[in-house]
């Protein structure tokens, strides 16, 4: 039988904590290598069975797009690695492999109670790794961060009982959103994904992660979030409108950021968005575009959170575009780097993400759903310009920031090279990943039209970047999001709850003190030294304390 | 200064990026004829149709959320004055 993968990584966190030095650093690479070769021994079908209570668990079960998510997860989990070989928090990449593996572990899930276990193994690490970054900010993102993922946890959980309730099985199929119990499973899916109108956990949290950590936190959750849409709710039509909303809430909030990693947090919303969409749909073309996309996603966004990690070490901690800017001078490996995530991001043609997200376009259209369709193209311009450009441009160029930061090191850029010449070498030649896809591909990435009308599409949002710069210079701000419901309205109710609280509880116990005072005043008028009672006392008392034990010890034989 | 001037920063290279943006926009419009269109949906058959909608979506977007920061943007400590009060 072959060796459940998720556990490679599982057991491997382990191993990575007890050692120091080289043989760590063996490990860290290792480990997720081993795991990659195991997804690939996992045979189509179910291969573990195990009862449990009056179920039987599927906890391995091997198919085409579980083989997809785990590979990817596992190259992911290698390459994050290699870029945090020297993060010095010895917390953060043995709470990685549990993240990493807990990812891989829903891939292979068979059941609904294994994704579940696995699904919060992988809520409590995330927040582990995110709360690695040793900070206050940290801390408190963390704590709403573990919170909105117990509730998500909860609503699955909810779901998940009252489905087995109706259909008395816990395998993992296809459902449709038509009962209170698949609705509940599809928000606790929904709220890992970053959808409305909980997205705002994801940018609120992210950017507080280390250099390395917010690397690791960008791949797993909203991509295992896409894989069991994908597998659970292929062609739940009320996921286009869900879709199109976070590419759009994406694009409008990372063009009124500041902080360079919060930018490229909300394009992980507009991103998952794109593959929402493409679940949604839910044909062959479309359920490949949003798995392939999911798959040349987690490489591009790992690269332009490793080039902004590079900034962010090397800087001593400058993470807003208002600090940062002329780096490409002293920092011009990082920043082409950088380049090279945000040409893929935009799907520029020779890039993964041209050969991805088109699919997805492509069964929109296929469908005939103009609306969809124009809202993608509008989209993929709007990515452009919100990451595509604005990152690069205001991190690495615009104004001379007067920074002259060195480039990271070897261990970093090798981290950045590899996951670059996977963008590029998967815009080349998509072949491979095509043949890995849930489905055949029947369909061919560049024809002469599609790479014009992308070219069109995405210099002239370029154009509209560079002729409107003056309105996207940026400000010392944030954006107010969903997240103040919690954030800020709560501390203000808190805050007015409170005062009222203290007052009435001041009250309260100035009356209890009151009474107190008075009940000692007059025991000692009655029991005190000329007390009326204080003549009787010695006898009085040990006569009635005799009773009262006599009584006690009656009753407690009597019950018994 | 003491570093000399990069090339990308000589105003002489930032002429010609402007001038060879421009042509490879003019380019790419062109390229349009290099192909029978088979639009999806008859508008996007137009000539230069994505050039115009890509750069139009663009202002779209750009003043939309301009809109919505007027409304939504807070000085970014706001969250920290809330936590400290």
């Amino acid at each position: 039988m072959p060796l459940p993968p998720g556990l490679i990584l599982i057991l491997g966190a382990v191993v990575v904590a007890a050692l120091h030095g080289r043989a760590r650093q063996v490990a860290a690479l290792g480990f997720p290598l081993l795991t990659l070769w195991a997804v690939w021994l996992v045979p189509d079908g179910a291969v573990l069975r195990l009862d449990f209570l009056d179920y039987t668990l599927t906890p391995l079960e091997g198919g085409r797009l579980s083989r997809l998510f785990a590979t990817i997860f596992a190259i992911m989990a290698f390459s994050g690695n290699l870029f945090a070989l020297n993060q010095p928090n010895r917390v953060e990449m043995p709470a990685a492999f549990v993240y990493s593996g807990g990812a891989v572990g829903v891939c292979f899930a068979g059941d609904l109670i294994t994704v579940f276990v696995f699904w919060e193994i992988m809520a409590v690490a995330s927040t582990v790794v995110l709360w690695a970054a040793g900070s206050e900010n940290a801390y408190r993102a963390s704590m709403r961060y573990v919170l909105m993922h117990l509730f998500g946890g909860m609503l699955f959980m909810a779901g998940l009982v009252g489905y087995v309730a109706e259909t008395g099985s816990v395998d993992f199929v296809a459902m449709r959103p038509e009962s209170p119990p698949t609705w509940l499973i599809l928000a606790g899916f929904l709220v890992n994904a970053g959808a409305p109108p909980f997205s705002a956990w994801l940018p609120d949290a992210y950017p507080e992660g280390s250099y390395s950590g917010t690397v690791f936190l960008s791949a797993f959750t909203t991509k295992t979030a896409v894989y069991v849409l994908l597998r659970g709710f292929p062609g739940a039509e009320v996921l286009i409108p869900i879709g199109l909303y976070m590419i759009f809430y994406g694009i409008v909030y990372a063009l009124l950021e500041n902080d360079m990693r919060r930018i490229l947090a909300y394009s992980i919303c507009n991103q998952v968005g794109f593959m929402v969409v493409g679940v949604g749909l839910g044909s062959e073309m479309a359920v490949n575009g949003a798995a392939a996309h999911a798959f040349t996603h987690i490489i591009y966004k790992a690269l332009l959170l490793m080039s902004a990690g590079s900034v962010l070490l090397m800087t001593g901690g400058r993470r807003k575009c208002t600090d940062l800017g002329g780096l490409f001078k002293s920092m011009p490996y990082t920043a082409a780097m950088g380049i090279i995530g945000a040409m893929a991001i935009s799907s520029f043609p020779l890039t993964s993400g041209f050969i991805s997200k088109s699919m997805i376009s492509q069964g929109a259209a296929d469908a005939h759903l103009a609306f969809v369709w124009f809202a993608l193209a509008a989209a993929s311009a709007g990515v452009f310009l919100h990451a595509g450009i604005k990152f690069p441009w205001f991190v690495f160029f615009q104004r001379d920031s007067g920074l002259r930061p060195p480039e990271p090191p070897l261990n970093m850029k090798l981290a950045m090279g590899f996951f670059a010449v996977l963008c590029i070498g998967l815009g080349v030649w998509p072949e491979p990943l095509y043949a890995i896809l849930p489905y055949p591909v029947d369909y061919v990435p560049y024809t002469v039209s599609h790479v014009v009308t992308m070219l069109q599409l995405l210099l002239f949002s370029g154009l509209a970047f560079f002729l409107l710069l003056p309105l996207m210079q940026r400000t010392l701000t944030i954006t107010l999001d969903t997240d103040w419901f919690y954030r800020g309205l709560s501390k203000w109710a808190a805050r007015a709850l409170s005062s009222r609280i203290k007052a009435s509880y001041e009250q309260v116990w100035s009356g209890f003190e009151a009474g107190v005072d008075r009940l000692i005043a007059g025991l000692f008028r009655h029991h005190g030294p000329h007390g009326i009672l204080a003549r009787t006392w010695p006898t009085g008392s040990m006569v009635l304390w005799a009773a009262a034990l006599l009584a006690a010890s009656m009753m407690i034989y009597y019950f018994r | 200064m003491s570093e000399q001037q990069h090339w990308l920063e000589r105003p002489r290279t930032n002429y010609w990026l402007w001038r060879g943006g421009f042509a490879l926009l003019a380019l790419t419009v062109l390229a349009d004829l290099l192909y029978e269109p088979h639009p999806y949906f008859l508008v996007d058959g137009i000539f230069g149709f994505h050039a115009a909608y890509g750069f139009l979506a663009c202002v779209a977007m750009v003043l939309f959320a301009k809109l919505l920061g007027l409304i939504l943007k807070r000085d970014d400590a706001y969250y920290d004055e809330a936590q400290e009060r």
